[in-house]
């Protein structure tokens, strides 16, 4: 039972934790249209970001910094590289942002190797937080799921009930119309990428110290979140959020059980679960859980 | 398009490829000339068969490496056992059986992928691709883990008294297999399907009006593409007598995908050039410095940026001029250009390779460029090359006006002319 519990609330934790990634890949992408393949560097960038500030002054100013920068980076790829490659066409931005995630890695090579660097949690949040039955739970996985909730519901409220949120709402579905009211709406689409980036960042301020910061971490969980985006229905928020918490505690709790069938246990099948799971999902709902488009 | 009765100028440039891949070794000689030979025709049929898919059927795939990697792995099982006796297929034919595997993997796989189209087709390649990566890290008895399966290509009795022991005569089959995908590919663009695949792209709706099924038309097209993939990984396979889980990695699929658009997308012969190019980069270059995957990711994301068409479009581009007599009007613009850029790129690698070696440990600061020395830990070295590079790119600033007004008078000239 205590098995039980603890697991779910890990796989709650790590769903939280991609759909932090998702949803920024998701607004992103329903609003431009442009699937961001670099969104899985941005949370590494985050991570990297937050190890080198958290050296200088401290994990807090770091949780505050990382992300801010990561946005300010991802506002001027907008600017200054996604908005020259529009007029070229989806399938353009889409290898754009493809030549920038292979970038960001050898960046990443160059400045801090090919090695993990020693990215920690910090002292005060190191520790358990109360105990199962035998079962420590530790402090730090229960900070990740708030610092998650809390960015989830600040951007809800965002969404709905400030005026930029309305804007980037409607913007979503009339871009001429708010356009033709006066609104700036390529500052709107830079305003909307450098979010998602810094929504990846954070992530990666807080994934980054709870899993391993290296170089390898992009492509490792960056194919994850494209199989969310698929799984949920592309474009969708909701169903990105169920893909996200159902891939999440699917994959914590395969990894755990050691049930094994023919010689193969679980936990060696673990990766190829989500996608498993996508192709599943194409064979009988091919519009995603969630999705609307038929494409 | 002209349909005339006999192409002259077809022949001639078939006829030409023919006798280039004949006398390449002849005469660029020695091992690392023909390992490179080689790996360029690998490639070439290997992007000639992913542009089958983007550039005419539309699909941006991320998975590719799954046909040629499985191709090469069943090709290197076929091999293996023919070395322990069980039965007897002559080397020269074993692409064939690489691709046949490619072929059913594709009809396997093109099935889940080809029912969607567009980004959400480039997300399920990529996700069918981290599958096939993922399961073959999971079945080591057969894949044989990280490591690979090695092999021998020497097996049983010479075929017409070839071994194919020597690096040459690997090359020479290579040629030939190459010579023939592309004769094969090139015919298919010009089938009813290779033209429903150009109308699938580029108008589905329509196609789906004129009454064809868009998947289908995809998924034929995908089984054609991944057959010649497999083709392109059994040749690897006899070359490098090696196949690891590298063979299917997202490293691979992406590796084609930057050489077909380097070369060019919209054009058949595209990704010949890029091929030729990347395989450049990744042998040549990766001897002189560690940085030559940023300098190559750089590359791509400029071409995608300022040249969408590839090098191709960039080399068909002056042809209309050059006949009319106008080029030499623009040499003096584009080698001010050229030499901007050159300037440039001195200044950034200079950036590059200072970042680079003050991150390794353990590694002497100082380095040598050009003859030059002078230390990564000062700062003189570091203002000197960011000066070198703001300069170059400020001359290849006006340097490209230059280029552009030129052109667009020239454009413009001849279109008056034309009316």
């Amino acid at each position: 039972m205590e098995f039980f519990l603890v697991q779910s609330l890990n796989g709650i934790s790590y769903g939280l934790l991609l759909f932090m990634l998702s949803s920024g890949l998701t607004l992103v992408f329903s609003l431009m249209g442009v699937l961001n393949f670099a969104h899985a560097s941005f949370y590494m960038l985050g991570a990297y970001l937050a190890f080198q500030v958290s050296t200088r002054v401290g994990f807090w100013p770091a949780l505050v910094l990382a992300p801010v920068l990561v946005g300010a980076i991802g506002m001027l790829v907008e600017r200054w590289g996604l908005r020259q490659v529009h007029r070229h066409g989806h399938v353009a931005e889409l290898l754009f942002t493809f030549g920038l995630a292979y970038l960001i890695e050898e960046a990443v090579h160059l400045i801090w190797g090919r090695s993990a660097v020693d990215y920690r949690v910090p002292a005060e949040l190191d520790g358990p937080l109360f105990q199962i039955i035998g079962s420590q739970y530790p402090i730090y996985r229960g900070f990740m799921m708030l610092v998650s909730v809390a960015m989830l519901v600040s951007i809800w409220l965002a969404l709905t009930r400030t005026r930029i949120g309305l804007v980037i709402q409607a913007a979503l579905s009339h871009p001429q119309t708010v356009e033709a009211l006066g609104h700036n709406v390529p500052r709107v689409f830079m305003l909307v990428f450098g979010g998602g980036a810094a929504l990846a960042g954070l992530a990666g301020v807080i994934g980054g110290n709870a899993f391993v910061t290296e170089p390898g971490m992009a492509a490792a969980v960056g194919p994850i979140i494209f199989v969310i985006v698929v799984v949920g229905g592309m474009g969708s928020l909701a169903g990105a959020f169920i893909a996200s918490l159902l891939i999440g505690c699917m994959q914590t709790f395969a990894v755990s059980l050691d049930w094994s069938l023919a010689g193969i246990s679980i936990a060696q099948v673990a990766p190829v679960l989500p996608y498993l799971l996508m192709v599943l999902l194409l064979i009988f709902r091919p519009k995603g859980l969630m999705g609307t488009r038929e494409g | 398009m002209k349909y005339a009765p006999l192409n002259l100028g077809r022949w001639i440039l078939w006829s030409a490829t023919a006798l280039l891949f004949l006398a390449a070794p002849q005469v660029f000689k020695g091992g690392f000339a023909l390992t490179m030979l080689t790996q360029m025709g690998t490639l070439i049929l290997f992007a000639l068969s992913y542009n089958m898919l983007l550039g005419q059927g539309g699909m941006l795939s991320f998975g590719h490496a799954v046909y040629s990697g499985l191709g090469a792995y069943v090709t290197v099982h076929v091999l293996n056992l023919m070395g322990k006796g069980a039965f007897y297929v002559p080397v020269p034919l074993l692409p064939l059986v690489g691709g046949l595997a490619g072929l059913f993997f594709g009809v396997l796989f093109g099935y889940v992928t080809t029912k969607r189209a567009g980004t959400t087709f480039a997300l399920i390649s990529l996700g069918v691709g981290e599958m096939v990566f993922a399961c073959v890290l999971m079945f080591p008895g057969f894949f044989g883990g990280e490591a690979g399966i090695s092999t021998n290509r020497v097996v049983g009795k010479p075929f017409l008294g070839v071994s194919f022991g020597p690096a040459i005569q690997v090359y020479y089959l290579v040629a030939v297999w190459c010579f023939l995908g592309m004769a094969a590919m090139f015919a298919l663009t010009q089938t009813p399907l290779g033209r429903m695949a150009n109308a699938v792209r580029d108008n589905p709706e329509r196609a789906e009006f004129v009454g064809y099924n868009t998947q289908h038309v995809r998924f034929l097209q995908l089984v054609l593409s991944s057959f010649f993939a497999g083709v392109s990984g059994a040749l690897s396979c006899l070359n490098f007598e090696i196949v690891s889980a590298e063979n299917v990695s997202a490293i691979r699929s992406g590796g084609v995908l930057l050489a077909t658009f380097i070369g060019g997308v919209p054009f058949f012969f595209g990704p010949i050039l890029g091929a030729i190019v990347f395989v450049f980069f990744i042998v040549a270059l990766s001897g002189f410095t560690k940085a030559w995957l940023l300098y190559l990711g750089l590359f791509f994301v400029l071409m995608v940026v300022y040249a969408p068409g590839g090098m191709a479009s960039l080399i068909l581009m002056q042809f209309p001029v050059m006949r009319a007599g106008r080029w030499r009007e623009l040499l003096v613009p584009y080698a001010l250009a050229a030499l901007a850029a050159l300037v440039a790129l001195a200044g950034l690698i200079g950036l590059v390779e200072m970042v680079y070696r003050l991150s390794e440990q353990g590694a002497s600061t100082v380095l040598t460029l050009l003859g030059i020395s002078f230390d990564a830990r000062s700062a003189p070295p570091w203002l000197a090359f960011a000066a070198v590079l703001g300069a170059g790119l400020a001359a290849l600033r006006s340097a490209a006006r230059r280029v552009g007004e030129r052109w667009g008078a020239i454009q413009l000239e001849l279109q008056a002319k034309a009316q």
